[in-house]
């Protein structure tokens, strides 16, 4: 396998923001060119992730190349999906061995329409979607399934609350009306807009631009059915299949990036990668706190990298999900080492 | 196809060829700080033009950067109301939505003073006397219906001045980066 690396990431979350996408990506975008000193010309290829149901807009990601400048002709490509699965199109194409170097970005502003229908929406259209269940009533649903099989409980919600940052502590926690039963809107993430922009570089490239790059020693992504009732809601068999081919348990993990929006997917993903529940580093950012679709998944990979190139973790994981309850997973290692 | 297997029952029923599942999202579009301050002059009767930062080149409408650097732009200039026709096309049928006489022309303006152009209707002048080069200024709508819309300016109408030559008329400014050449 050709060892390729990040080098460089930016990025901006906000609650409600006025920019339109172009001008929340120029500056992210700008920013990691200018870090690396590359050109857009000096760019391999260039990959994106974003949403249409976002955008409220058809082909919203070719307007978003206006923050790129695609002038002379660039190689690209656009996932429909968070921006962690642009980031594997652009390593399988490193492994090609056409590129030296990659612009990856994602970005979603879902403040302009309703998340909750837009996420109804990629549901099963025939037998789901029109029923227009919202988002936190199915992580409800999968919640009550677990507690009831006391495969998780109500503490272990309360503790990743605090862990994420959405309440104080326990007494906090429970004093919350309930949102979605059982849920509490602790559990439950704030929406952001907001977008991330990273390079990436293969050996030999990676040491000139980074002084320590972060390298992908592991990625795979996998999918289970679409079809709740044809899940076990009690585990994540994509996750751990992913994590398995990643090599994830390889070595110690020193700080778990995970792209878990509410605090139930955050204890069974925990549970099903044997991360520790309570783990002694936690993201700085935790995606309860502020989930942006189609980029909140890009972002565990920018802060899992954060983290080696900062020097306080050698051996880093993130995790990037999407669908409905976690139906596809990415994992992606990275390491201070080539190895 | 295969054989299907189904109840007795719906056996003879006859079989389902398409079905029907409305979808409707609704959204506050949030246009940008550049489209916003167009508009916002737009609908005082004023059309501004964004300055790329890169080469000073003249971007109308302002979409927030100049599309060919990736590089945000936030100066704007105030712009005429008058230009040329870069290139346009004769439609001879209807356009869904708009009720506009047929023949009717859509040009490509280039303001005085612009390095792109966008694309509004041509009117008070016959299809066969359009061309290329020639000049053109805004007809607004009336005052009390002017907005923050598109929509302000209801067609372009000849000026009647000598048209722009041939070889000047349309895109300038556009160059590719690297060779330092501009073929405006």
């Amino acid at each position: 396998m050709r060892k390729v690396a990040i080098v460089s990431a930016a990025s901006r979350q906000e609650e409600k923001m006025l920019d339109n996408e172009v001008e929340l990506m120029v500056p992210l975008i700008s920013k990691v060119r200018e870090e690396t000193g590359l050109d857009q010309t000096e760019i391999g290829f260039t990959c994106s992730g974003s949403s249409d149901f976002l955008a409220g807009q058809a082909f919203s990601f070719v307007m978003t190349l206006d923050a790129v400048g695609p002038v002379p002709p660039i190689s690209e490509s656009h996932v429909e999906m968070d921006g962690a699965w642009a980031l594997y199109e652009t390593w399988v194409k490193f492994q090609m061995g056409v590129i030296d170097t990659a612009l990856v970005y994602s970005y979603g502003k879902p403040s302009p329409g309703s998340l909750q229908d837009v996420l109804s929406t990629q549901l099963d259209p025939y037998y789901v979607a029109p029923l227009w269940p919202d988002a936190h009533a199915i992580a409800a649903l999968q919640a009550r399934h677990l507690l009831e099989k006391e495969e998780i409980s109500l503490q272990h919600l309360a503790d990743c609350a605090v862990r994420a940052g959405t309440v104080e502590n326990h007494e906090e926690y429970y004093e919350q009306q309930i949102l979605a039963d059982p849920l509490r809107p602790a559990d439950c993430p704030t929406y952001a807009d907001g977008g991330v922009a990273m390079i990436l570089a293969a050996e030999g490239k990676a040491e000139e631009l980074c002084e320590k790059p972060a390298w992908i020693t592991g990625i795979d992504h996998r999918i289970d059915t679409h079809h709740f009732g044809a899940r076990n809601l009690s585990t994540i068999p994509s996750a751990k299949k992913a994590a398995e081919k990643a090599g994830v348990h390889k070595a110690d993990i020193d700080l778990a990036e995970i792209h878990t929006a509410y605090t139930v997917h955050d204890v069974l993903l925990r549970k099903e990668l044997n991360l520790p529940l309570n783990p002694e580093k936690s993201s700085k950012n935790h995606p309860i706190k502020a989930e942006t679709l189609m980029a909140s998944g890009l972002l565990r990979i920018a802060e899992a990298a954060r983290a080696i190139w900062d020097q306080e973790a050698n051996r880093t994981l993130a995790h990037a999900t999407s669908g409905p309850l976690m139906q596809q997973n990415l994992m992606c290692v990275l390491s201070g080492e080539k190895e | 196809m295969p054989e299907i297997n189904v109840p007795s029952s719906i056996k003879d029923l006859e079989q389902v060829q398409s079905v029907r599942t409305p979808i409707r999202m609704e959204y506050t579009f949030t246009p940008g700080v550049a489209a916003q301050t167009y508009l916002r002059e737009f609908a005082n009767k004023k059309i501004l033009g964004a300055v790329s930062p890169v080469d000073g080149a003249v971007l109308v409408p302002p979409r927030g950067a100049d599309p060919r650097y990736g590089a945000l732009c936030d100066e704007f200039v105030e712009m005429p109301h008058t230009g040329h026709i870069g290139s346009f096309c004769v439609t001879n049928v209807p356009i869904p939505g708009r009720e506009l006489e047929l023949p009717y022309i859509s040009a490509w303006i280039f303001l005085d003073g612009a390095d792109i152009g966008f694309l509004n209707l041509v009117a008070e002048c016959p299809p066969e006397e359009c061309r290329i080069g020639m000049r053109v200024e805004a007809v607004w709508k009336p005052d009390d219906e002017i907005g923050m819309t598109a929509e302000n300016i209801l067609y372009w109408r000849p000026t009647g001045e000598p048209d722009l030559p041939f070889d000047e008329a349309g895109v300038r400014g556009w160059h590719v980066r690297g060779d330092g050449e501009s073929d405006a």
